[in-house]
């Protein structure tokens, strides 16, 4: 099926090659980075994660977008996701690629980077992380290759790639629930250590991860004519609404037990993020953008005459899009380490090349994502007719 | 065969990459590295041999073993303490870096890390500089 | 920058005349606080102990002697002194607030209020930066001691996320330039690994005291605490001590007596 990655419109072609105009760039700055050291991050002493790995966490959970597309089809044979579940997997693929990219430049020595495997530390919630996230990768691959595969030569997957289907979604609560523990363990990092991270990263997942995926399939479709279905749709934008009102209530409760009980350390990095603590407000701005974003975006979600609207759908996911990534591609770094360990407030923003050096990791997840998707689209074409035109689909667009 | 016009032309282009330095080192006489040696010093921890064989095996060792074991004497093969410690032993004799390691390692063209931290005698004056420790920091 | 290009312009003159690198400025003698080579019957007279701990006569510790200490120690392992926040500190002075945050003290006593105490490395016994290292860089060994083993550290910065006394340091940069004071016999650093205070485990190992202790002339007691007749002990049972963050649950092996 790779063959159909090779041939493509000038519109493909241009989007591979202005991605890979971004990948170079951005290789220039890794490489910057490289040979001069960490220095050109505005990472410090206190504030030693940053912008990387916060868009590793916040990528996890875009890497979940497929179980809940999965779950519903395989566990309950919800057979309208028959469409989308392939897109799933696929940007799955390429969020987990994108999340190991996001560790290999944030890591001091990236050249000693096997010393993980060397010296396997069962005691190290790295190490796991490193297992599981690979782990979800390749069942990924394996899953959404191998149903492609069938699916092109008119027959029914076979049992264990149906099993193994079952496993990925029992594997994608461990890549939130590993990577929560990442940061829920640690002792002196009061806006980290709570009970309940794992399922806050659940619940962010469940709706960021879909949310991208929505948007993504509906530019497909306006790209491609590919539809997905409009009953499919409507249903993922239901389970995207449930999935950002638990993260918003978990969020709430985490405000409820840091206030209530008053305890300092656990108030500061609110203060931080909400208020700004002795002058530094940088935060602020933003953490206030998400709180808008958030709520706004239930406007659009919730009332189901207006989610069934693509255009308010599209704002409303949109919306959530921006405030769950403040929420954990930003404040939740920056808010687990500030206050530092001595309770005074080291500023932390990340650097012009470290922008750049992420976007390197987001364009190579792109062409990942262009290339796999094209595939999937192709093969859908090839089995079912249609045209891959600028043709603006039937019926679908008409509401 | 199908497409030998593509296919036979890149096995030779594939042969000829894999045999060019075969060719490039053909008539150039025996492989020879000539060291040069402490001449105050008649032996090494170890015969010349074994030094020639294993040194990177046994200074891996040793930097486990000080390091995460706290066993900082080793003993030879015959009975000989010394302090496992590759600039304050090693480097104690073979005082010049560029006359004893190098000359090996830059013909086999391997480049350890080791003076990204070392020091290169005991007796340095101040840290290697920045363009000694070769092109983008090596490691 | 001006350093490294004269220092780039020599190796070129150097290299360009064919002469080896044995006339290069960096080489010579080394400096008058390296001191004796240690040999084997030093390192046949290292000190053992169950578990090294320290108690800190904080009201001893004035800024001057706390500078005094922060210097020996940075000279013997070779600590660069970075400017900013991307600075690497083994053993430095803060406040009161700084140090003991999780006290909260309203009404404290003005000369408490305003001393400033030494900080360095805990060596805790159930450390968490040994915990979270997904390569064991950073171990415990079983005297106590939470060392790092610069070879394998990948640059992570596990450990300090996972550290609740911001007592470790990463190479953001080569700290070679940064080395004011140098000693030949410990190694530098390179960049892209952690480090931080090692209970002068490399001294202990030739039978002398740290550096720090050393410096301090009686003002840090050094010893077992799981001996009880030791200076240590002795020490702890005549004066009230605090930890510091206690409730981190690390344990700490150092002990500031108030």
């Amino acid at each position: 099926m790779l063959e159909k990655a090779l041939k493509g419109s000038p519109r493909y072609w241009g989007t591979l090659i202005a991605l890979g105009m971004i990948v170079l760039l951005g290789l220039g700055f890794w490489l910057y980075q490289l040979t001069f050291g960490m220095k050109i991050t505005g990472l410090n002493r206190d504030v030693s994660w940053g912008f990387y790995i916060a868009q590793f966490t916040y990528l996890v959970g875009v890497a979940a977008s497929a179980v809940m597309l999965v779950l519903p089809y395989y566990f309950h044979h919800y057979k309208e996701f028959s469409k989308m579940i392939i897109l799933g997997e696929f940007l799955a693929i390429s969020a987990v690629v994108m999340c190991l990219g996001f560790i290999i430049v944030d890591i001091g020595q990236p050249q000693r980077m096997m010393n993980v495997l060397l010296n396997a530390t069962p005691h190290s919630m790295l190490f796991w992380d490193m297992v599981v996230l690979n782990g979800y990768l390749f069942l990924n691959i394996i899953v959404g290759w191998t149903s492609l595969q069938y699916f092109k030569n008119d027959m029914t997957p076979p049992k264990w790639c149906k099993f193994l289907a079952f496993v990925s979604v029992i594997w994608a609560f461990s890549i939130h629930t590993v990577t929560a523990f990442l940061y829920a363990g640690l002792p002196g990092r009061h806006y980290f250590l709570t009970a309940i991270m794992a399922a806050r990263f659940l619940a962010s997942a469940f709706c960021s991860g879909p949310a991208i995926l929505l948007l993504l399939i509906l530019f497909l479709r306006r790209l491609t004519g590919f539809d997905p279905g409009k009953k499919a749709i409507n249903r993922l934008a239901v389970i995207i609404t449930y999935a950002m009102c638990v993260n918003i209530f978990f969020f709430l409760l985490e405000v409820f037990t840091s206030f209530y009980s008053n305890m300092p350390g656990h108030i500061a990095p609110f203060q931080y993020l909400f208020t700004g603590i002795d002058g530094h407000d940088m935060m602020v701005p933003f953490m206030w953008t998400a709180v808008v974003m958030g709520l706004g975006c239930l406007v659009f979600l919730i009332p189901t005459p207006v989610r069934e609207k693509t255009p308010a759908l599209v704002i409303g996911l949109i919306m959530l899009v921006i405030a769950s990534w403040i929420d954990k591609g930003l404040g939740l770094l920056i808010g687990g380490f500030t206050p530092n360990p001595f309770e005074t407030v080291t500023v932390y923003a990340p650097t012009v090349p470290e922008i750049m050096i992420s976007l390197m990791v987001f364009a190579m997840g792109g062409i990942v994502l262009t290339v796999l998707w094209k595939i999937a689209v192709e093969v859908r074409v090839e089995v079912e007719g249609g045209n891959l035109s600028m043709v603006p689909p039937p019926a679908a667009e008409a509401e | 065969m199908y497409n030998a016009k593509y296919i036979i032309p890149g096995i030779i282009f594939f042969l000829a990459l894999i045999f060019a330095p075969v060719a490039y080192n053909m008539g150039k006489g025996v492989f020879e590295v000539k060291p040069e040696l402490p001449k105050d010093q008649k032996d090494c921890i170890e015969d010349a041999q074994t030094m020639r064989d294993k040194h990177m095996q046994i200074l891996n060792e040793w930097r486990n073993e000080a390091v995460r074991d706290g066993e900082r004497i080793y003993v030879n093969s015959k009975g000989k303490k010394y302090v496992k410690s590759l600039t304050n032993t090693c480097m104690s004799c073979h005082t010049d870096k560029t006359k004893f390691c190098d000359r090996c390692h830059d013909t086999v063209g391997v480049a350890p890390y080791c003076w990204d931290c070392h020091n290169l005698t005991p007796n340095q004056k101040s840290p290697i500089p920045l363009a000694e420790n070769g092109e983008a920091g090596g490691h | 920058m001006k350093n490294t290009r004269r220092e780039f312009l020599k190796l070129a003159a150097v290299s360009a005349i064919g002469v080896g690198a044995g006339r290069l400025g960096f080489l010579g003698d080394a400096p008058a606080h390296a001191g004796p080579l240690p040999g084997v019957a030093n390192f046949e007279e290292g000190l053992k102990a169950k578990h090294w701990g320290m108690a800190i006569f904080t009201a001893k510790m004035t800024p001057e002697l706390i500078e005094k200490c922060r210097t020996a120690c940075h000279t013997e392992h070779n600590v660069p002194d970075i400017p900013g926040n991307k600075n690497i500190k083994w053993f430095w002075g803060a406040s009161f607030e700084e140090s003991f945050p999780t006290e909260h003290g309203h009404y404290l006593s003005e000369e408490v209020e305003h001393r400033e105490f030494p900080l360095l490395c805990n060596q805790c016994e159930t450390p968490m930066c040994v915990k979270v290292c997904p390569t064991q860089a950073t171990f415990q060994r079983p005297d106590g001691i939470v060392m790092m083993d610069f070879h394998r550290c990948i640059g992570c910065r596990y450990c300090m996320a996972g550290c609740p006394f911001g007592a470790r340091s990463f190479n953001f940069q080569d700290p070679r330039p940064f080395i004011k004071h140098f000693n030949p016999h410990f190694p530098t650093r390179m960049r892209g690994v952690v480090e931080k205070c090692n209970f002068c485990a490399e001294r202990l190992a030739i039978g002398k005291m740290p550096m720090c202790v050393e410096a301090a002339g009686g003002a840090l007691v050094f010893g077992d605490l799981a001996d009880e007749n030791s200076d240590v002990r002795k020490v702890l049972r005549e004066h009230f001590a605090i930890r510091r963050k206690p409730d981190a649950g690390t344990s700490p092996s150092v002990y500031y007596i108030l």
